[in-house]
């Protein structure tokens, strides 16, 4: 019965033994190349929402919570916009977007679904209808005067109501999912963009 | 090598593990969606079965009894990690793609069920041609699965188009309710050809 526990002990600590070594080599083997493709599609993703973009930087602003920002410059160096991370609950789970800022317009100039689980075909309009997407081309943001939050907090509308530079155009099929989008877009911007005008000096010259 | 060319094409048609034995249900439907997501699934799953199914065999009269179960679990789940990690490494939206249903590999009863009914009573080289012969029936069930989801439900094999814009996708074909239409479809077709097979015999 004792050789019994020692060659059971034996296994399992033999064998654990050997899957751990096995796991950290192809950990470590991988790594590197994980962690470049991850850089790479984030790099792609804020090069999509701010247009004429050639070079990123992160921008940490202050306080807590803040959500991840990158400044995109151009060849030049001049800065061409600010892409924010925001997320919310969807339909399904939570939708991830990144969106890009023009401080020169006051606008949001680009949108792109990082991670979202809606439902193929209907609630996944989000990522694709090129009707949708226009809503993010121009998308109004100016700030009040105190410059502490939006001047016309973004709302969604049914399809074909936008009259507004600041409303959301919902996607018809889509609308459960273009409203996350809306409420997300709207709880972020009213953070991210006072945080960013706030420290628009900063990020003009690229001091990060 | 004609025996191991029958024991092969026998696991792969005669006891296909989704379309015969109905094992391994759960990635079937979830991830036969499109076809790039069917083919990473089978080759993981067969990877990771003829690695584990190989090395329990060489093990085989080294685990105790007592222990084999818990024994094949961590050499499954150690080969279901690196799968992970080379997933990773080579597609990032494959991984997004396919999601927990890598990690769900360890627990994939195909894997177990040859690891305990075949692998630990037989020899590595046997083993290992019952494992190829499994994981491939594997991989072109849920393959077929996934190219006609694909067709169907976004008009489309492999990502290209194939309708042009004219094409109304049949959506309910890439939701879970589709899954089990085809799943259907094929198990009466799979089970009219080998009745039909068996007749003539």
């Amino acid at each position: 019965m004792k050789d019994d526990s020692a060659a059971m002990i034996r296994t399992l600590v033999g064998i654990a033994a050997i899957s751990g070594v096995l796991i950290v080599a192809a950990f470590t083997i991988t790594l590197p190349v994980i962690t470049r493709n991850k850089a790479a599609q984030l790099k792609a993703a804020v090069f999509e929402v701010i247009p004429g973009a050639a070079t990123v930087k992160k921008f940490v602003p202050e306080g807590m919570g803040m959500p991840n920002m990158y400044a995109g410059y151009d060849e030049a160096g001049t800065l061409k916009g600010i892409a924010v991370e925001a997320q919310g609950q969807g339909f399904a789970d939570i939708i991830k977007v990144l969106y890009g800022y023009s401080p020169e317009k006051s606008a949001v100039t680009g949108f792109t679904v990082l991670e979202s689980k809606e439902t193929p075909g209907l609630g996944d309009k989000i990522e694709k209808d090129p009707g949708f997407q226009a809503n993010f081309k121009a998308l109004d943001v100016h700030l009040n005067a105190a410059m502490t939050a939006l001047k016309n907090p973004i709302t969604v509308v049914k399809q074909g109501k936008k009259t507004q530079p600041w409303e959301i155009d919902s996607v018809s099929g889509a609308t459960i999912s273009s409203k996350a989008v809306g409420r997300l877009m709207a709880a972020s911007a009213e953070i991210a963009i006072p945080t960013i005008e706030k420290n628009i000096a900063r990020l003009k010259e690229g001091a990060l | 090598m004609s025996e191991n060319a029958d024991v092969f094409l026998k696991k792969l048609w005669e006891e296909n593990p989704v379309f015969v034995q109905l094992l391994g249900m759960c990635p079937v439907l979830a991830v036969s969606n499109s076809v790039v997501n069917s083919l990473a699934m089978g080759l993981a799953t067969t990877f990771v079965l003829i690695c584990s199914s190989v090395l329990v065999s060489l093990l085989r009269n080294h685990i105790p009894k007592q222990v084999r179960i818990a024994t094949f679990i961590m050499i499954i789940a150690t080969f279901v990690t690196l799968v992970e990690y080379i997933i990773q490494a080579i597609s990032l939206d494959i991984h997004k793609a396919l999601g927990a249903f890598i990690s769900l590999i360890v627990v994939n009863c195909i894997i177990l069920g040859r690891a305990e009914s075949f692998a630990s009573k037989n020899p590595p080289g046997k083993a290992f041609v019952d494992a190829v012969g499994v994981g491939v029936g594997f991989t072109l069930a849920i393959l077929s699965m996934g190219s006609i989801r694909e067709v169907l439900g976004s008009g489309s094999f492999a990502g290209v188009d194939l309708f042009g814009a004219g094409y109304e996708p049949w959506i309910i074909m890439i939701l879970p309710g589709g899954g089990f239409f085809v799943l259907g479809a094929l198990l009466l077709a799979v089970n009219k050809i080998n009745r039909s097979r068996k007749v003539k015999a």
